[in-house]
């Protein structure tokens, strides 16, 4: 179990929140056009990155708002939390 | 290449005479080729397998199985080792009941004890919707040939006089769905015997050898760059479970899966108490006793994506509570050891089997939870698809391409517990 530093409460238990998956993955913009692999694409395959992952986080049991994290998956160390629709920084792992 | 021995009975008196000194090593220690003509990644259940039934069953013997650790440390080592083949959709139960034909005749065809055995597993049920949905999955197993039975609470507590049956629980109990021909087997037993039969027939085992990249010619895939230096091959199966999304960035593709932390844990060894595999999805806890004595007991994997081998410790608190209302006997019970795994998950909760983007590439992946299991089908059928290029009946409908067609085996909500 880890901390997570909401960036509208500050540091909680990972048991306040539930975990949204890889986060920045972009709705396509011409759906109609797309293939079937481009749709698998956007719908299935996912980074799964051994590393800096960019996640999203929801403070399910807390202020209710979702954010994103950048954690390190091999150390689970969350190097930064940062809001719904913010760049990701850049960081290194 | 030495003939290994032949275990048997006189085996182990002969042995026994010299205080057990002079066993024979189960496998060589190789020095890599330049070339083979089949490389295998991962020296899990599932890779050894696959390496096994390409020596048996296709003869082909020019074979390496690369691990970066030991045998048998990754998933296969670390899993609750419930084995069943009760899964809803037909596809499933080809494959899954495949492997469970071949871990019925296992020991004997390996020479080496892989301790199956089939003390059955119970699925429990807490409601009236859990029982229908039971019975509808128990229908649909039963049409492809595979044993299953409802049970009422009566029943169950025939076969586990120590559940708690009380009405006033939270969760009472309701039923179960009984598969009498699953069970357990040992699980490091399965990577070594397989091990040691693929390496009698001449495969290279090649341990602490890390896959660090492919080598590619135009599309094609040639070999693999290995911290032991480079190793060309005409065909490269991928089968490192957790580790899949990394292999398959190497390669440029990416996988509809991601990896997660799934523990379990083990209690202080007591007397025999239950004789089954026990499972509940509802409450989410199952459980074993092993031939130690101690309780095995398992439940849900992380939310988060994780390589860290650890799993959380509020999921712990959570599958204890559901044990110690299921099982109030066991509520002073120690446990005694902790550990996690890293496993790989589909969205369909149904494994990859088959081709790549890369020719040359095929990968066995998206086990997650629940491959242990398949360990002796999966291995068939894969090596069947590197021995001639194609997927295996079986495993065909298990594509990568499925993801694109909608084709998918949604085994999520079918399983109730995946395991
Ligand atoms: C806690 C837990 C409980 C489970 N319980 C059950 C259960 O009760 N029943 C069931 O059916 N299943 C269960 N499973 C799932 C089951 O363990 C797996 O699906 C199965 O063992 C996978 O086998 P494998 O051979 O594919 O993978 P693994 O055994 O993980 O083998 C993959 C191997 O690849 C190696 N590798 C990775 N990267 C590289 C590289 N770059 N180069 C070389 N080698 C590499 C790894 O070191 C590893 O040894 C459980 C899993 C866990 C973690
Ligand atoms: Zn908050």
């Amino acid at each position: 179990m880890f901390q997570i530093d909401c960036p509208f409460c500050g540091p909680r238990w990972q048991v306040e929140f539930v975990c949204g998956g890889e986060a920045h993955i972009e709705r396509p913009i011409n759906p109609d056009m797309l293939s079937d692999d481009e749709w698998a694409d956007y719908v299935f395959m996912r980074t799964n990155s051994k590393g800096m992952h960019y996640e999203r986080w929801c403070h399910i049991h807390g202020c209710r708002q979702w954010f994103n994290a950048a954690r390190d998956t091999v150390s689970d160390k969350i190097h930064a939390t940062y809001r719904m629709g913010e760049k990701p920084p850049e960081l290194s792992s | 290449m030495a003939t290994p021995t032949k275990y048997s009975i006189w085996s182990l008196l002969r042995n026994a005479g010299s205080y057990h000194q002079n066993w024979q090593r189960v496998w060589r220690q190789p020095t890599p080729k330049d070339e083979y003509e089949v490389i295998v990644i991962g020296g899990g259940g599932h890779g050894l397998a696959t390496a096994y039934y390409l020596a048996t069953v296709h003869g082909i013997t020019n074979v390496a199985v690369l691990e970066k650790g030991w045998l048998g440390g990754g998933n296969t080592g670390r899993n609750t080792t419930v084995v069943r083949s009760n899964y809803l959709y037909d596809e499933s139960s080809g494959i899954y009941e495949l492997s469970m034909k071949l871990w019925e005749g296992l020991s004997q065809e390996l020479n080496y004890n892989v301790m199956f055995s089939q003390r059955g597993v119970i699925g429990l049920s807490h409601d009236r919707h859990g029982n229908d949905e039971q019975s509808r999955r128990g229908g649909a197993i039963h049409l492809n040939g595979i044993d299953s039975e409802i049970l009422n609470v009566a029943q169950v507590r025939a076969l586990v006089p120590i559940i708690n049956t009380s009405p006033n629980i939270r969760y009472p109990l309701f039923g179960g769905m009984l598969q009498r021909r699953g069970g357990n087997a040992r699980h490091d037993a399965v990577a070594w015997g397989y091990a040691r039969g693929a390496d009698a027939r001449g495969v290279d085992i090649l341990q602490e050898t890390e896959v660090i990249g492919l080598m590619r010619e135009g599309s094609r895939v040639v070999g693999v760059e290995t911290s032991r230096g480079a190793i060309r091959a005409k065909r490269v199966g991928i089968v490192v479970a957790g580790h899949s999304g990394v292999l398959a960035n190497m390669a440029g593709f990416r996988l509809p899966l991601e990896s997660y932390p799934l523990q379990a844990l083990v209690s202080e060894p007591i007397k025999p108490v239950l004789h089954t595999v026990i499972m509940s999805g509802k409450v989410h806890v199952y459980l074993s006793q092993s031939d130690k004595g101690e309780l095995v007991i398992g439940a849900s994997r992380d939310a988060h994506n994780s390589y860290s081998q650890r799993g959380s410790f509020h999921l712990i608190e959570e599958q204890l509570a559901a044990l110690i209302e299921l099982f109030p006997i066991f509520g002073r019970l120690r446990m005694m050891r902790q550990w996690g795994g890293i496993v790989d998950v589909c969205p369909d909760a149904s494994p990859i089997i088959g081709k790549t983007p890369i020719e040359g590439l095929f990968i066995n992946c998206g086990w997650g939870t629940g491959g242990f299991k398949a360990t002796p089908g999966s291995g068939w059928v894969f090596a069947h698809t590197l021995a001639t290029g194609e997927p295996h009946s079986i495993n065909a409908p298990f594509s990568l391409k499925r993801f694109s067609s909608g084709y998918l085996i949604d085994e999520h909500g079918a399983a109730g517990v995946a395991h």
